[in-house]
């Protein structure tokens, strides 16, 4: 349980890294929180043979909350998201979904870049990014390039990041006037990798939803944007009396959708079982968060 | 590149200056180079949270930092509770009359989360404490214990 050797850089700025990344070549590791690249390189499920730790770069530990969009930089800890107000005013769902990351000394460390990056399919923050509409912000010896969150999420812990490249910062842009959101999970236990959740985002103007956005966590891929799902509810009228069928609808199209992988933890069905369950219930919070009842 | 390096860290008010492989984990630097063996190790990957210590203020799992991470920081072990007169802490003190601890493993990692949930949420729910704590494991099923014991500090506010 301990690390194979590797060559260590503390680099002091994004230029310094892109160079050392640059020379690294393909055998190398991107160190942040280190919540799921430490337990990797102690199982030695990794052995890279460069680490180059970031954690010294400070112009990657800013939040920015503009009218336009917040952008986190690759060293905000969840935890700094959680206390952040700006976030927890102009990004509800991102703070309601951060508070089920893991437990407090992973959130005190993790970072929401590096969550993203490593892309776990049962992480909340991949699935939150694109039910946002977010981007990440890419840095390399060429320069920088920003993609939307489905171009970045390649599949299960994986990620479109070229050699030499790193993530510098995620932005989600603002929601616009009307819209609300909810992220539910299941675990077993508190702060367990979530079996289900579900994040939601409706955009509901004079009893007509204009926009829905949903996306589930715990599927075998990483974050399942429900498209089908969006589609029932985009232009319908939601009220007390027609929300509860376009709510089933769309709940049926998660369920047929998803594609859940089984494990030790929950069997397949379950995993779409508990999909529909949960965005169930994240759709009707969302409803209830608008105004609607 | 080295695969050594010198780190300059302060651990319990104890200023130290050692040169550490750079693969070292702080949970084995605190251990085997400063003989804080009040810390302990289980899992090593970042699940039972018995390693867990306060850096610059915050807990951490030391298994899953690196010692030369911990370059300029200021950490604190269960060492490092205890009042200089050997007092022992208000959160030593609790579990100790609550008995919440049987054979201890988890109980340093149990203290530092349980002192840091208190100084940022003083008066916290029964479900609140037992949210802190999910990330400390007991297989001697002490849960309830510890629970009560955290939960008569904030009722004695002193959190420290």
């Amino acid at each position: 349980m301990k690390p194979a050797g590797f060559d260590y850089y503390a680099p002091r700025s994004v230029d310094e890294a892109v160079h050392v990344l640059a020379d690294a070549g393909r055998d190398c590791r991107v160190l942040a929180g280190g919540q799921s690249l430490m337990p990797m390189l102690n199982c030695r499920i990794v052995s890279p043979a460069v680490l180059v730790d970031i954690n010294r770069i400070e112009e990657l530990d800013r939040v920015e909350a503009t009218d336009a969009s917040l952008t986190l930089g690759a060293l905000v800890r969840h935890a700094d998201l959680l206390r952040n107000p700006q976030i927890r005013a102009g990004w509800p769902l991102l703070t309601e979904a951060t508070a089920y990351v893991a437990h407090p000394a992973i959130r005190n460390r993790g970072t929401v870049c590096g969550s993203i990056s490593h892309n776990d399919p049962a992480a909340e923050q991949p699935s939150i990014l694109v039910t946002l509409g977010g981007t990440v912000v890419i840095a390399g010896a060429a320069g920088r390039r920003e993609l939307p969150a489905e171009k970045f999420l390649t599949g299960i812990m994986s990620n479109a990041l070229e050699p030499g490249e790193m993530v510098v910062a995620v932005r989600y842009p603002r929601p616009v006037a009307g819209t609300s959101a909810a992220f539910v999970e299941f675990a077993r236990r508190l702060g367990d990798f979530a079996l289900a959740g579900a994040a939601v985002m409706l955009t509901i103007r004079k009893g007509v939803c204009e926009q829905a956005r949903v996306t589930v966590v715990g599927m075998g891929d990483g974050p399942f944007r429900a498209h089908e799902a969006e589609a029932v509810l985009t232009g319908s009228a939601l009220n007390g009396k027609t929300s509860k069928d376009a709510f089933t609808e769309a709940v049926a199209k998660v369920v047929a959708g998803v594609e859940p992988s089984e494990d030790v933890h929950a069997s397949a069905d379950y995993r779409r079982h508990l999909a529909g369950v949960m965005t169930a219930r994240a759709l009707q919070t969302a409803f209830e968060r608008s105004g609607g009842a | 590149m080295a695969r050594e390096q010198r780190i300059q860290v302060t651990v319990n008010g104890r200023a130290y200056d050692k040169v550490v492989p750079v693969r070292l984990s702080l949970a084995d630097f605190i251990r085997e180079h400063l003989y804080l063996t009040g810390t302990h190790l289980g899992c090593e990957h970042g699940v039972c949270g018995a390693c867990t210590v306060l850096m610059n203020g915050r807990s951490v799992r030391s298994c899953l930092t690196l010692a030369v991470q911990a370059e300029g920081a200021e950490i604190v072990t269960i060492e490092g509770l205890r009042a200089e007169d050997g007092t022992r802490h208000p959160m030593q003190q609790a579990f100790h009359e609550n008995f919440a601890l049987q054979c201890g493993y988890c109980t340093p990692g149990m203290l530092i989360t349980a002192i840091e949930l208190l100084r940022e949420n003083p008066d916290p729910s029964e479900l609140e404490v037992r949210e802190a704590l999910s990330g400390n494991i007991c297989r001697c099923s002490g849960y309830q214990a510890i629970v009560n014991a955290v939960l008569a500090v904030a009722r004695r506010g002193a959190a420290g």
